[in-house]
């Protein structure tokens, strides 16, 4: 009997034993183990990523699927998402009204060139910030971070008015010139990238060189430039991306030119339609899609730019330490 | 197929071949055209009559010396490099500064292309606070919008960042995905998808969570709520560089901390409060001044709109138009604007203090 019991024992014993082992194995599998994340934890993970990726893409959906959309579509309050009949009729329309070709070839060039002089400018600025010292350079460095921190609004009005004076107004010159003087649009930020990532270089790299006998503009020549090259696409990718996007001062700057940026023009394409026809009529609402055709449009070029470069993109605080102050 | 495919393959391989030649001919160019004649160019600038440079002493027309010490030599290249910015600095920012505060002490009266002032003391600013009907209206709306705003911001881009942080698949699918609005948020874009209702969830509108904040909290509190929700699209899509910013302080953060905090027994949570916070908290900071920066310039805020219409009104003779009173009316901005940094700034310093 007494043996009889002990067996009872043993064996409830070892399925109990059993059941809390699975009971254990299946909590840690949901909640994680000390050093392990669970499987409920990667899920809330993922879901909030799923979540916030849909938020941030929404509107670029609603984008390309509204584009597509034909008349019909768009008052049909049964189609959704997807489009009943694909047509690139929006497209073509934007296309011919600003003569894309040409529109983008403007807009290339206009955020081309003041990105260009704007990354060399800051290259020399930041190169000069970071490894000397010179008397007043505190005062200066926070007089440059200032400068990051007063809206244009304050100095638009005389910056204008100087231009008007000087003839500058309308052409590519208004972006360049502050541009390659280290004013350009959100210039001190450029700089600090190329100063935080120049401090990073050891000065006893430099120190050798000097002691070969390379004068300092050798030593920025054939030393800095080649090792910052990260530094230099990512402030190049980073003006172009902002002076290509930039809206406020060149919409003040180059209106009444014939040579626009890209998102001006089509904003001028959309602004004379409205014009046309009043808001609120028919043919207004019908408008919808080729607006969002053209800004489709618009920011296609800095898409395809920025599916081929978004490592720089995306590693770019990282590899130049803005953060390191 | 086969064929297609391996002819498509030997173009690649040409384009390959053209851009490699390409880079190695710029290569090429740089070193043996550039770097040297910019070399040679500047050792005919320093070895001449006027004046020669050797290591010791700088002697200008044959006659005057000076010594070269080490630190004035630094000094000297330094300033040099940063030469250009200087030139620019006093020519396209401190000049437009001095003059717009200039202006906006007067009326100005344009004549033509000359522009005649006249002296007025602070009569521009009493106008835009007791004349101008929209003005203060408009910019204590701004100030409420970024207070909420501004926050909100910091949060989900902090939110963003953690999430991003951890032992995730497809980081970079992500953080593509995260920094895809800097890359495409334009004035004209934003201003579409406004118009068009697309910076607004259609699902949080569908189940009526608003309409169920207003109940149940009132009217007081529900509206900044609501204008926060018809906006959530346009405020995440300024976190964009905030992500960045702090995702890089994250993995600054030394691993073994966090191994030992939890052999001490802390749980995430705690680890995230004692150690994570406050090791990012100066990156807090500059995000929370780029955040306001960048709202505050972005083209299509409210006190922008209004300034710039002012500026291009047609009726100067108005107590409430022309330059010199833009010019006031961006100084008050800029003042507002900078307040809010401090008080952002302020608030932050406090609560760190405390922690202490």
């Amino acid at each position: 009997m007494s043996r009889y019991k002990e067996l009872t024992k043993k064996i409830s014993s070892y399925f109990t034993k059993d059941k809390d082992k699975t009971k254990s194995k299946f909590k840690r599998f949901i909640f994680g183990m000390r050093f392990t994340d669970g499987f409920a934890y990667k899920l809330i993970i993922y879901l909030m990523l799923f979540g916030l990726g849909y938020i941030y893409l929404y509107p670029l959906m609603y984008m390309i699927s509204y584009s597509f959309m034909t008349m019909t579509d768009i008052i049909d309050v049964s189609v959704n998402w997807i489009p009943t009949k694909f047509t690139l009729e929006n497209y073509r329309l934007v296309w011919e009204a600003i003569n894309y070709p040409r529109a983008f070839l403007d807009a290339i060039i206009l955020a081309g060139l003041p990105a260009l002089s704007a990354t060399i400018s800051s290259a020399l600025i930041g190169y000069g910030f970071a490894k000397y010292d010179f008397p007043f350079k505190k005062t200066l460095m926070v007089l440059m971070i200032l400068t990051f921190i007063i809206p244009p609004q304050v100095t638009m009005m005389p910056t204008f008015r100087m231009y008007a004076r000087y003839d500058l107004l309308g052409s590519i010159k208004t972006f360049i010139y502050p541009a390659i003087l280290g004013q350009g649009f959100n210039g001190a930020i450029y700089i600090l990238i190329f100063y935080s990532f120049f401090r990073m270089i050891p000065n006893s790299l430099m120190e050798s060189a000097q002691l070969d006998g390379a004068g300092p503009v050798k030593i920025f020549m054939k030393i800095a430039i080649p090792l910052a090259v990260p530094a230099i696409i990512i402030v190049f990718l980073f003006s172009f991306v902002w002076y290509y996007n930039e809206t406020y001062l060149s919409g003040l700057f180059l209106r009444d030119s014939n040579m626009l940026t890209l998102p001006l023009r089509v904003q001028q394409y959309i602004d004379s339609y409205a014009s046309l026809y009043p808001e609120g009529s028919l043919a207004s609402e019908l408008m919808q899609s080729a607006k969002l055709a053209g800004n489709i449009l618009t920011i296609l070029p800095l898409l395809v730019l920025f599916f081929f470069t978004q490592k720089y993109f995306v590693e770019a605080i990282d590899k130049t330490g803005i953060t390191g102050e | 197929m086969t064929k297609f495919i391996d002819k498509m393959k030997s173009l690649l391989k040409k384009v390959k071949v053209f851009f490699v030649k390409v880079y190695l001919n710029v290569k090429n160019f740089y070193k043996n055209i550039i770097a040297k004649n910019v070399s040679k160019f500047f050792s005919i600038i320093t070895h001449n009559k006027v004046l020669n440079m050797s290591y010791t002493e700088i002697i200008l027309f044959n006659k005057f010396k000076i010594k070269r010490t080490n630190k004035r030599r630094a000094a000297f290249i330094g300033l040099s490099f940063i030469f250009l910015w200087i030139v620019g600095y006093l020519i396209f920012s401190f000049y437009p500064v001095f003059y717009s505060f200039f202006l906006s002490l007067h009326k100005v009266k344009l004549d033509g292309s000359d522009i005649q002032t006249q002296f007025k003391w602070f009569n521009n600013y009493r106008a835009a606070f007791l004349s101008d009907p929209y003005f203060v209206e408009i910019l204590i709306n701004y100030a409420l919008s970024m207070i909420l705003n501004v926050p909100v911001t910091i949060v989900f881009a902090l939110i963003i960042a953690l999430l991003i942080n951890q032992d995730i698949r497809g980081k970079g699918v992500w953080k593509t995905i995260f920094f895809l609005p800097v890359i495409i948020a334009s004035g004209p874009v934003i201003r579409e998808l406004m118009a068009q209702g697309a910076t607004t969830l259609p699902s949080i509108d569908e189940y009526g969570f608003i309409e169920m904040v207003v109940n149940n909290v009132g009217e007081f509190l529900a509206r900044p709520i609501q204008a926060l929700f018809d906006q959530i699209l346009y405020v995440l899509w300024f976190a964009g560089i905030q992500i960045l910013i702090f995702l890089a302080g994250l993995q600054k953060i030394d691993k073994s901390i966090y191994e030992a905090s939890m052999i001490d027994g802390a749980s995430p949570w705690e680890s995230f409060w004692k150690i994570t916070l406050p090791s990012i908290k100066p990156l807090i900071t500059i995000s929370v001044i780029y955040t306001v920066v960048s709202m505050s310039v972005f083209s299509l805020n409210e006190v922008i709109v209004y300034i710039q219409g002012k500026m291009f009104a047609t009726i100067t003779d108005a107590l409430t138009n022309g330059y010199g009173y833009v010019a006031t009316l961006a100084w008050v901005y800029f003042i507002v604007m900078a307040l809010i940094i401090l008080i952002f700034v302020g608030v932050l310093n406090i609560r760190g203090r405390k922690a202490k």
